[in-house]
């Protein structure tokens, strides 16, 4: 039988009903997993394998029982988990232990499932390979060699090499999508407002959003079940229904109009192994009967540049609460002014990539740039907006590439940050447009590396992502390909002869 | 031709509370200046008669009644401050 940590949360979930799955077990399982792999994946920050037993016995004699009892839900740095240190990966927060837990892990948690906090992250979700982390990189388990994709890296990366059941990420221009590709698993970007972000550590208030990082379709359905809906603690979060997500997965996709958007065919950059796995995971949804139509959406090249203002802008605004006053790190001043505290204070805690949004954010925002750069990126996001309204009046999904492409290589692109931004240019559109976006396996480069499928559609419309994911997941295999982390064909240390893949 | 110039970024340092080294500086100078570079491209979007979008969602003026609540008890916030004084966050000294 498969180890019990190789599963999923629906498989768990039969398994535990018909007695057959004892939830320490499963932990137990998970644990050596996690103490196998974490010296060099470095998913996780740290992970305190007394509490989890404790937390877990503490579910198992007083519930509650529901959806989750029992399943092991790893939780991303930046969301607050009552007395559990929650850093965002940045030296600013070390020893930061948030007196209240975030609505969407308290939502886990009353659906029964054991919370591991502290998967890594770049540094305030400044990223998009989990370099930037103020505690080590995290590495891809294909490819030890190679980025897992960021910012919600931690969380892909031990979904992938089962050293989690499932996870949370966030995403505000492609942190759970892109890293969801890079390691061949799915990951859901929500709407804007589906899910609640209180206990969140914000980044970019109007783009950020909490969503699952799973290992199939129905894992994301059944995490996005229990995380969405309304929040009086957020008053971004949208008063609207929440549907059976389980059920509408399966509903039948026949006449569903899929639509390929021309601009990201012809995008610079392309590999073409990706470019050959979209086409034919398209032929795949052709002949599940939905339908290929044309569409446009002519913003596209201005994507990247208006978001690196916009999100930019919005953290220089929301981590100018770091100021060594009422929490986290403090910098010592002999003497020294308030305002040397505050420079010194936040010169010491953040990385390298904090300081250049910071610095970027303040100028597009200072006197005499405002209009210029952040007015004007505010315009364009507008017409990157209707060119989404527009192209769904004529599908009502959207597809793509995630990425353009496979994982790249650890320290290619950490000099260059506009390279590193271009790389995002898929997945920040749907952040901008506040419209739903899911990334889930369609193929394998010559390399070996997993490629993802994004799929986008309107405002609400997660059933219909969901619908188009769950049969396309049914009629191919690229889910069920796993990296191999063998301990006999694999050198940790070195990375040589990783990668290679198995079928389970 | 660069036109950010390490002034700039100095100046911009200041207002976001930052010290930064000369090194950091020379380096931010160079990066932020290829950044709006690219960025620059949006002035030839057209936006006449566009409004800007600050927000995805058509939410405005949310509100709450207004009731008392329990909150975060002073003596568990305090307990997260670098450094107190009774019931008040110490800080280096403001005024002469």
């Amino acid at each position: 039988m498969d180890r019990l940590c190789t599963r999923t949360i629906h498989e768990l979930r039969s398994l535990m009903d018909q007695g057959a799955c004892d939830p320490q077990a499963l932990l137990e399982e998970l644990l050596e997993q996690i103490e196998r792999l974490n010296p060099t994946l470095h998913a996780y920050i740290t992970v305190d394998a007394e509490r989890l037993r404790q937390r877990l016995e503490q579910r198992l004699r007083q519930g509650p029982r529901g959806k989750l009892f029992g399943i092991p839900i790893t939780v991303k740095d930046n969301l607050c988990v009552q007395g559990e240190e929650t850093t965002c990966a940045s030296r600013i927060l070390r020893n930061f232990r948030p007196p209240y837990t975030a609505s969407a892990v308290e939502r886990l948690c009353q659906a029964g499932a054991i919370i591991v906090p502290r998967a890594n992250m770049d540094e305030f979700a400044f990223g998009s390979s989990t370099e930037s982390s103020a505690y080590g990189v995290t590495r891809n388990p294909w490819d030890l060699e190679r980025v897992p994709g960021g910012s919600s890296g931690g969380s892909a990366c031990a979904v992938a090499a089962d050293a989690a059941i499932a996870a949370l990420g966030t995403d505000t221009g492609g942190s759970i999508r892109q890293p969801a590709a890079f390691c061949g698993v799915v990951g859901l970007k929500p709407t804007y407002g589906r899910v609640s972000r209180y206990g969140l550590i914000a980044f970019a208030s109007s783009l950020d959003c909490i969503g699952p990082i799973t290992k199939d379709v129905h894992d994301c359905a059944l995490l996005l079940s229990v995380l969405a809906g309304y929040d009086p603690k957020d008053s971004t979060c949208a008063p609207v229904e929440v549907p059976d997500y389980v059920a509408a997965m399966q509903q039948p996709v026949q006449g569903l109009r899929f639509g390929v958007p021309n601009e990201y065919l012809i995008e610079a950059g392309i590999e073409p192994d990706v470019k050959a796995a979209l086409e034919e995971s398209c032929r795949a949804l052709e002949q599940l009967g939905m339908q290929r139509v044309s569409v446009s959406l002519p913003h596209t090249s201005s994507a990247v540049a208006t978001y690196y203002v916009v999100a930019t802008a919005e953290a220089s605004s929301n981590l100018a609460r770091y100021d060594g006053v009422r929490y986290g790190a403090r910098a010592a001043t002999d003497g020294g002014s308030l305002l040397d505290m505050y420079q010194r204070t936040r010169a010491d805690g953040f990385g390298t990539e904090a300081k250049r949004r910071i610095i970027l954010g303040t100028y597009v925002l200072s006197r005499g740039y405002y209009d210029a750069y952040y007015l004007k990126g505010l315009k364009v996001r507008t017409l990157i907006k209707r060119d989404f309204d527009e192209a769904l009046t004529h599908c009502d999904v959207l597809i793509c590439p995630t990425s353009p492409t496979a994982a790249f290589r650890i320290g290619e692109k950490l000099d260059d940050p506009l390279q590193m931004y271009l790389s995002d240019i898929f997945t920040i559109s749907a952040n901008l447009a506040g419209i739903p976006a899911l990334s889930m396996p369609c193929g394998l480069t010559t390399k070996g590396l997993p490629i993802g499928m994004q799929l986008m559609a309107g405002p609400f419309r997660e059933e219909t992502l969901l619908q188009a994911a769950y049969a396309y997941e049914q009629a191919t295999e690229w889910h069920r390909r796993k990296p191999d982390l063998r301990p006999q064909t694999s050198d940790f240390r070195t990375g040589k002869e990783v990668g290679g893949v198995t079928d389970v | 031709m660069a036109i950010v110039t390490t002034q700039d970024v100095q100046h911009v340092a200041l207002l976001a509370r930052l010290a930064l080294g000369d090194d950091e500086l020379k380096k931010l100078a160079a990066q932020l200046d290829e950044i709006l570079e690219y960025v620059r491209q949006l002035q030839a979007v057209s936006t006449d008669g566009v409004d800007p979008t600050s927000h995805a969602l058509p939410l405005a003026d949310i509100t709450r009644p207004d009731q008392r609540l329990p909150s975060l008890p002073p003596e568990e916030a305090l307990t997260l401050a670098p450094a107190r004084h009774g019931h008040l966050v110490k800080v280096p000294k403001v005024i002469d």
